[in-house]
């Protein structure tokens, strides 16, 4: 049981979320999120101030799962944010200790299977 | 909009009443680029807006400089004069009962409206460089004429067309253009692929009643008189959109048991536009009449055009074009003699049916026509579309270096350059300095820091 996070562009959202459904991965959390992962900075000219935007916004991912839908949910990810330009993000693979359903109680494995 | 004669002089309450139309005319434009501003996604939001805007600087002067000799100068059937060019002879002299000035400045408003309607066709996804440069040449190799056609004493006057307000010159002449530039650029890429849905409704509800205030100028003014004929139009103004919102509203109950308030704000616009051949020459009874019947052909238009691969962004052809189309030709069925104008079918006159039909028939062709031969002109010199990459990011960074919602998080000034030349570590550290004094940071080392503190 993994936790998988995976940082990508908002624009790219739509394909991703595609990928994973139908990659039958179900269950997943999504966030806004800004950061900086090395590509070049957009400027931005109000008025008289001129500004490098330092931080791109992107969207985060998290979803849980069970061993088995590991390769499959990083390969959907890896196939559907990729440009090629640096800025694609990144995917994090993450160690689970304990996953609870709140509906059911279920835990783990129960937990990360999506509700039938 | 015919000229009367013999001219009199200049009429105090005609040119007070010009002046305020004038302002509101040119208060559409503006107000469509909040009605278009609102039905994009966010990150096309500025890119959209400007695209009206800049109509007002292009367009604007393109008239002040030719257009408004091509329309309005003396010339033949199909084109006006020469006579008028960098308003040469446009001047105090009476106009009608207008300064000629005057007269000139409120038709540049409806020149500006025009070109800048057809934006909504290409939004999100066309450069803004050629989209100035198509919009300008629109204006004068396509409004220019048409407008001679039918009010500057060209052939669809003489014919007998009538258009009180401009459902051909405007509505049915740029619905054209939109058809074609939107067939032309291609569907955005992620038309049919993904729901690309409005960022912003209030805007758009917005934009519809700034427009429907403009258009009380728009329509009103068009009898560039403060008269009985001026108060008929503006008394329709206001009828003709109120059946069109109430019937298109209805419609979207019953289809889908919601009333949506894009649906209500397209309605109003359907019914300014339907109204607008016709406002001087009909009576109350049939602006309510025209307004209630012009909803369903847009509607369902709308409903049928997002289905297809035409990816006409913000149905100008379904609410301009067909709007235009259903109310020119309307206006030769409703029209009375009783207010002032042409009898049409229902008071016994069938032919002017077929004149209606015959001018927007030779409008849609022309323009449709012309828009393509301009398109294409352009498209060999620049490309019209933008990259890839551009369109999937939104075009207001990548066109204007801007955004329209933006935090301000993680934005770093960038200071001028120094200065005292070959000083280079010095003034980084003074950069640095006030980086991290006022919170704005600059150099190398604070934008480390800006990005290590949100890791």
């Amino acid at each position: 049981m993994k936790l998988i996070v995976a940082v990508v562009r908002p624009e790219k959202l739509s394909e991703v979320l595609e990928a994973l459904f139908k990659a039958e991965v179900r269950g997943l959390t999504i966030s806004r999120a800004q950061g900086h992962g090395g590509e070049t900075e957009q400027v931005e000219t109000y008025r008289g101030s001129t500004v490098k935007m330092e931080l791109v916004d992107k969207v985060r991912l998290d979803i849980g799962v069970s061993d088995p839908f590991v390769e499959i949910t990083v390969e959907a990810i890896l196939r559907s944010a990729r440009t090629g330009e640096v800025g694609d993000g990144k995917i994090f693979v993450l160690p689970v200790e304990r996953a609870i359903r709140i509906r059911t109680g279920e835990e783990d494995l129960a937990a990360v299977t999506p509700a039938q | 909009m015919p000229t009367p004669i013999p001219p009199p002089a200049i009429n105090g309450a005609d040119t007070a009443w010009m002046m305020a139309a004038t302002a509101l005319v040119l208060l559409m434009t503006p107000a469509l680029a909040f009605f278009y501003g609102g039905l994009v996604r966010s990150k096309n939001a500025l890119n959209t807006m400007m695209m009206s805007f800049a109509a007002l600087a292009a367009v604007g002067l393109a008239w002040a400089l030719a257009g408004y000799s091509l329309a309005f100068g003396d010339g033949g059937p199909l084109l006006g004069g020469v006579g008028h060019l960098l308003l040469r002879g446009v001047g105090l002299e009476a106009h009608g009962t207008l300064p000629h000035l005057l007269f000139m400045a409120y038709q540049g408003t409806f020149a500006i409206i025009t070109a800048a309607l057809i934006s909504g066709a290409v939004v999100e996804r066309m450069r803004f460089g050629p989209y100035v440069a198509f919009i300008t040449l629109w204006s004068l190799a396509v409004y220019a004429p048409v407008c001679h056609w039918v009010w500057g004493g060209g052939w669809l006057g003489t014919l007998g067309a009538i258009d009180f307000a401009g459902g051909t010159v405007v509505h049915v002449n740029a619905g054209a253009a939109a058809l074609v530039a939107a067939a032309v650029l291609g569907p955005r890429r992620d038309y049919g692929r993904q729901a690309l849905l409005p960022h912003n409704v209030p805007f758009v509800l917005l934009g519809g009643a700034l427009l429907w205030f403009g258009w009380f100028g728009f329509n009103a003014g068009s009898a560039l008189a403060a008269n009985a004929t001026a108060g008929l139009a503006f008394t329709n103004t206001l009828l003709a959109p109120i059946a069109t919102l109430a019937v298109w509203m209805a419609l979207d109950r019953l289809r889908t048991r919601k009333t949506t308030a894009v649906g209500a704000a397209t309605g109003i616009v359907v019914g300014l536009v339907a109204i607008t051949p016709a406002a001087g020459y009909v009576g109350p009874m049939a602006a309510l009449v025209l307004g209630a019947i012009a909803a369903f052909p847009s509607y369902y238009a709308i409903l049928w055009r997002s289905r297809t691969r035409l990816d006409d962004s913000l149905d100008v052809t379904a609410a301009h074009g067909v709007g235009g189309l259903v109310g020119a030709l309307l206006t030769g069925v409703l029209a009375s003699a009783v207010w002032g104008g042409k009898d049409g079918l229902l008071a016994g006159n069938p032919g002017q049916l077929a004149r209606q039909a015959a001018a927007v028939a030779a409008t849609l062709l022309y323009s449709g026509t012309a828009s393509f031969a301009l398109l294409k002109l352009i498209g060999a010199f620049v490309p019209l579309r933008a990259e890839r990459r551009q369109e999937s990011l939104g075009l207001d960074v990548p066109q204007h270096g801007e955004e329209a919602y933006t935090s301000g998080e993680g934005a770093i000034l960038v200071l001028p350059e120094p200065v005292t030349p070959a000083a280079s570590p010095v003034p980084a550290a003074v950069a640095g300095a006030i980086g991290g004094a006022g919170g704005v940071a600059g150099g190398g080392v604070s934008r480390a820091r800006a990005a290590g503190s949100r890791a």
